[in-house]
């Protein structure tokens, strides 16, 4: 298992050919207390950096795009009543689409862990 | 950071807090601490504390009728009682609103006049020019501001001010000696709480600020918070929601306004009221979370009728509310609207305000 990121602070955590992704927590931070998150349908095809869908904080609108290209198997539905729960772990408990990757060539695209720690620094 | 913002008194207590800290009205101020929706909450449940020195404050000495002062606002400064305050505007030849403010009867010839931060030099520039005598003075820099707001605030208030603060009525005032100096301590605020608005010399400030912190029942709140709260209970924003653009009549703030004296603007006015508005404030809820913000379209029957000035998530209420301008035939309650901004779309249903008539301000 291993997570990349994208310069627009989502993850995907790639197990298999099943790739789960979110905001990062850096991202939740910074949009302080989220009050609404918008989630693609199931069954839906994503582009790598497309739009995933979006989030909203008191304090910004903003998309969320994907980090991989695929079909969209599962949603994080408890974010439409509990948002809170990207502020609480953004990189877990608060994820939101899991796809099927169409394309594992596409990770290149993206930053390792250790990558995303420097590219934070860099901020 | 903007080399020309200026700082409060209590911005080392608000880096120390490590709040999240922005530009605001030419102001570098707190806008969180611990986070946005739990201030609210506090605010709302027990008492929070607010820095407020940003904010301007004039004093006027001399004859109110004599030196002009009485048709310089939207109402009579000279029916103020001394003790209490009063509400209401300073317009252009216009009608559009230079700035919303609160006079003080200090004295039965002194005033407190008390605006908004980003307007406080052209307000200053704006009375000076209208007065004919009297003695106008800026004492915003030696003046420090803390706005205590909760249904808790009474109980804190009273412990460090004394019994006298308890009966304080809403829109009054006194003064009262704290920490070897001369404070003001006002029953008003921008929350729909409870609450006290105190003024006291800016050197005591930072030692007021640290005296309120010490009770366990006060946590301090950000810009954030307080934005949340005043468009909870419908409060104006003024450079979001009111502008020189924008008349009192517009605005649904007709109430704030004494035709029976005279005052600049009031000609622009009453000529508006007979030709009647062509845009005007209307408060809407939104059906879901989502939140409308400042500058998206408000739609109706696929057309573009106007704007959102003000919108948030409101925590109390959990949906999206807002308020904007537009056609005045389609703000009466319960009309749907459309609320659109690119790819965002949400379904909207003017309602009344306030949106939360929950707060305890008269209580």
């Amino acid at each position: 298992m291993s997570m990349y990121f994208t310069k627009e602070h989502e993850w995907v955590k790639v197990e298999g050919n099943v790739g789960t992704m979110g905001i990062s927590d850096h991202a939740a931070h910074e949009l302080g207390d989220i009050t609404f998150v918008e989630l693609p349908k199931i069954g839906a095809t994503v582009k790598q950096f497309g739009v995933l869908g979006s989030i909203e904080s008191v304090k910004a609108a903003s998309d969320i795009f994907a980090p991989v290209s695929g079909k969209v198997t599962k949603i994080n539905d408890a974010l439409d009543l509990a948002p809170e729960a990207v502020n609480e772990g953004a990189e877990d408990a608060g994820w939101m689409a899991q796809v099927e990757i169409a394309d594992e060539s596409e990770l290149k695209n993206l930053m390792t862990q250790a990558q995303y720690d420097d590219y934070l620094k860099t901020l | 950071m903007d080399e020309q913002l200026q700082a409060t008194p209590i911005c080392g207590r608000h880096r120390a807090l490590q709040a999240l800290m922005a530009p605001f009205g030419g102001w570098d101020m707190p806008i969180q601490y611990e986070g946005i929706i739990a201030e609210h909450n506090w605010c709302r449940t027990q008492a929070s504390l607010f820095d407020i020195c940003h904010m301007g404050e004039f004093i006027f000495q001399g004859d109110f009728e004599a030196d002009g002062l009485e048709d310089v606002f939207t109402f009579s400064v000279n029916t103020i009682p001394v003790g209490r305050s009063r509400y209401g505007f300073l317009l252009n030849e216009q009608g559009g609103i230079i700035d919303d403010l609160i006079v003080f009867r200090l004295a039965a010839d002194k005033v407190m006049i008390v605006v908004n931060a980003a307007t406080a030099p052209k307000d200053f520039a704006a009375i000076q020019g209208r007065l004919q005598g009297g003695e106008f003075t800026d004492i915003t820099a030696a003046t420090g501001k803390l706005d205590l707001q909760g249904p808790l605030s009474r109980y804190v208030m009273v412990e460090v001010f004394g019994e006298e603060v308890a009966t304080i009525p809403y829109f009054k005032f006194i003064t009262i000696n704290i920490l070897g100096v001369e404070a003001i301590v006002s029953r008003t605020g921008y929350t729909g709480e409870l609450g006290y608005e105190i003024f006291i010399p800016s050197e005591k400030v930072c030692e007021l600020w640290d005296l309120l912190l010490q009770d366990e029942r006060v946590k301090p709140a950000g810009l954030g918070a307080r934005d949340v709260l005043r468009l909870e209970v419908g409060y104006s924003l003024y450079g979001s929601d009111i502008d020189e653009e924008t008349t009192p009549l517009e605005a649904g703030l007709e109430g704030f306004i004494n035709f029976d004296k005279s005052f600049i603007g009031k000609d622009a006015l009453l000529r508006l009221k007979e030709k009647g508005v062509s845009r005007k404030k209307v408060a809407f809820e939104v059906t879901g979370r989502r939140s409308p913000r400042h500058h998206y379209d408000i739609c109706s029957g696929g057309k573009i009728i106007g704007n959102v000035t003000s919108g948030v998530f409101s925590p109390i209420l959990g949906r999206g509310i807002g308020i904007g301008f537009i056609n005045p035939e389609l703000t009466a309650t319960g009309t749907p609207l459309t609320i659109n901004h690119e790819r965002v779309t949400m379904e909207a249903t003017v309602c009344e305000l306030p949106f939360f008539k929950g707060g305890s301000v008269r209580a």
